[in-house]
């Protein structure tokens, strides 16, 4: 289990292997990138203060030292989106989970 | 102690007893009137030409490592000022005109060499998009020059031709452009500044902003409290993580970029060759390895490494363009954290909070800006109005629809 551990970090540092909850074990560079998680919550754009809510979504951004929730598009793959936690330090991943469910699980629709 | 020719021969006579350190190693005050966070190339330059230029009087640098130890001394020394669109144009021209005149200024040699940069193009619409950029440039002040594709067989002639998918057409020419040796320009304008009394401190790391009823009033260090009037903050790569401490959250992500150095060759590549449609730039450096780079590897990181994808995408842009390289041993290779603004363009401005101001953004391009920075930040600090050359570079450009998008990619950092 321990060795089992430091071989899969290892792996993630080297070759940043991503854990598709569907497919398993996936290279990093199958994926496209597009930034942090927090981009799943859309602003409402009726809101009173929808115009300031966007420019916050659209440019401000968190960008932790350490362990940060982001999206990757599995473009030479399922076409899913997933929900990655990956360490910004070492690069190591933390795991995977699909955005649908996490959107879900935050009672939203998806489209 | 200045350097001269004199000075040089007669240290060679003496067996070179006489050189002495380049500036003081002091402890801190408890108050300064200006402390700079950060002793990278911008806040020493700001810290040089705010004791210099605006004759202010208790100033400090603080820095978390050693002078020089974040990404001025980690780039590939390319200057330039071949910038399109009307925020840039002037200040990068300012910046590439206090280049010219740097060692003269700072008495140090920081081997500027306007050896030229080439852009090379591969369609007609890219050959169209340069002649915009040259005639906009022009009216900059800076210089540029459109090169046929027979101009530059005569001068790069190991570049591959008639590459089946990006066949080169032509070069778009910078002859003022060029590079500059990196850490020299850290340990000129450390020892400029030094010299105009500023001190420089080392191992000390900002830890917090003391800030009271939305005025600055100092920093918190790992050496102690550090009382100041004005803060400005230039910690490229780490502007996130410190103006959070400030309770701000900034329009931009932290991204690496990678840099290789081959063994010492010949001198083989004139100037600097940019092949954009490959990711690739390459120059030679004086003392003879090739020095090449790509593009950020593209999600968030403060890894100061890169991953290996984009060491093998970086390589095949230089297999496509110059297939010689392939015999060349690499000899080493490096990332820095590169804090990529959301629009591809830097931050100089004050911040909410009274005596805080922040200097940052400067994605994968800072280091040709490293004069103008400085010049620009210290005249903004002095007087609290930006320097002429820098006053589209405001924090709050985002939520007023004022972005300078140099390179037409959005609100998408890693495209930047
Ligand atoms: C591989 C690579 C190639 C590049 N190539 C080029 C190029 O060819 N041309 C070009 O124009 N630009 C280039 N750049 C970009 C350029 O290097 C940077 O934009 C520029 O150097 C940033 O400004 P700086 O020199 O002041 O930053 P830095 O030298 O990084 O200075 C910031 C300093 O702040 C310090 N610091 C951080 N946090 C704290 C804290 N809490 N307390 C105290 N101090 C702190 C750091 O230790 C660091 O010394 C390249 C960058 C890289 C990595």
């Amino acid at each position: 289990m321990k060795a089992a551990l430091v071989r899969s970090r290892i792996y993630s540092e080297v070759k940043m292997l991503i854990p598709h909850p569907v497919l398993g074990l996936r290279d990093a560079t199958e994926f496209i990138y597009l930034g942090a998680a927090r981009l799943i919550d859309r602003p409402d754009p009726s809101a009173p203060d929808a115009e300031a809510a966007f420019c916050d979504y659209v440019y401000l951004r968190d960008n932790p030292a350490g362990a940060h929730r982001e999206l990757w598009f599995h473009e030479h793959g399922d076409h899913s989106w997933l929900v990655v936690t990956r360490d910004t330090i070492t690069h190591e991943i933390l795991g995977a989970e699909l955005a649908q469910d996490v959107a879900l699980a935050r009672k939203r629709s998806v489209k | 102690m200045r350097f001269s020719g004199f000075r040089v021969l007669s240290e060679a006579l003496k067996g070179h007893s006489g050189w002495k350190p380049l500036w003081r190693n002091p402890d801190p005050q408890p108050f300064y009137d200006y402390v700079i966070v950060g002793g990278g190339g911008h806040g020493l330059a700001t810290a040089y030409y705010l004791a210099k230029t605006f004759r202010q009087s208790r100033i400090a640098v603080l820095e978390k490592g050693w002078l020089g130890s974040g990404n001025v001394g980690r780039n590939t020394t390319v200057i330039r000022s071949n910038y399109l669109l009307p925020g840039n144009g002037p200040f990068y021209e300012f910046s590439l005109k206090l280049w010219e005149g740097l060692e003269q200024e700072l008495n140090f040699n920081s081997m500027v060499s306007q050896r030229g940069v080439i852009y090379l193009f591969h369609s007609d619409w890219q050959r169209d998009a340069y002649r915009r950029r040259a005639n906009s440039m022009a009216l900059a002040g800076a210089d540029a020059r459109l090169l046929s594709r027979e101009d530059l067989k005569a001068m790069l002639p190991f570049l591959n031709y008639d590459n089946a998918r990006f066949p080169i057409h032509g070069g778009f020419m910078q002859p003022r452009a060029g590079t500059a040796r990196h850490d020299a320009v850290a340990w000129g304008y450390a020892r400029g500044a030094d010299m105009y009394g500023v001190d420089l401190i080392q191992n000390c790391e900002v830890t917090g902003f003391r800030i009271v009823d939305g005025k600055i009033r100092g920093v918190e260090t790992s050496r102690g409290f550090i009382g100041a009037s004005k803060v400005g903050v230039a910690v490229a790569g780490s502007s996130s993580r410190v103006m959070a401490m400030a309770g701000m959250r900034l329009p931009i992500e932290s991204h690496v970029l990678q840099a290789f150095v081959t063994e010492g060759l010949k001198p083989i590549i004139p100037g600097v060759i940019m092949f954009g449609a490959g990711h690739f730039y390459i120059s030679q450096s004086d003392k003879g390895g090739l020095v090449f780079c790509g593009e950020v590897d593209g999600y968030n990181s403060y890894a100061q490494r890169g991953n290996l994808p984009m060491v093998e995408d970086v390589c095949e842009g230089a297999m496509a363009v110059m297939p010689m390289i392939g015999r060349v041993r690499l000899l080493r290779q490096w990332g820095g954290v590169m804090d990529m603004s959301m629009d591809g363009s830097p931050i100089i401005d004050r911040t909410g909070i009274e005596g805080l101001y922040f200097n940052g953004g400067w994605c994968v391009g800072g280091f040709k800006a490293t004069p103008a920075s400085g010049h620009a930040f210290a005249h903004l600090l002095a007087t609290d109005t930006p320097h002429e050359t820098a006053r589209a570079y405001r924090l709050d450009r985002f939520a007023r629809g004022y972005l300078i998008d140099e390179s037409g990619a959005g609100a998408q950092p890693n495209l930047q």
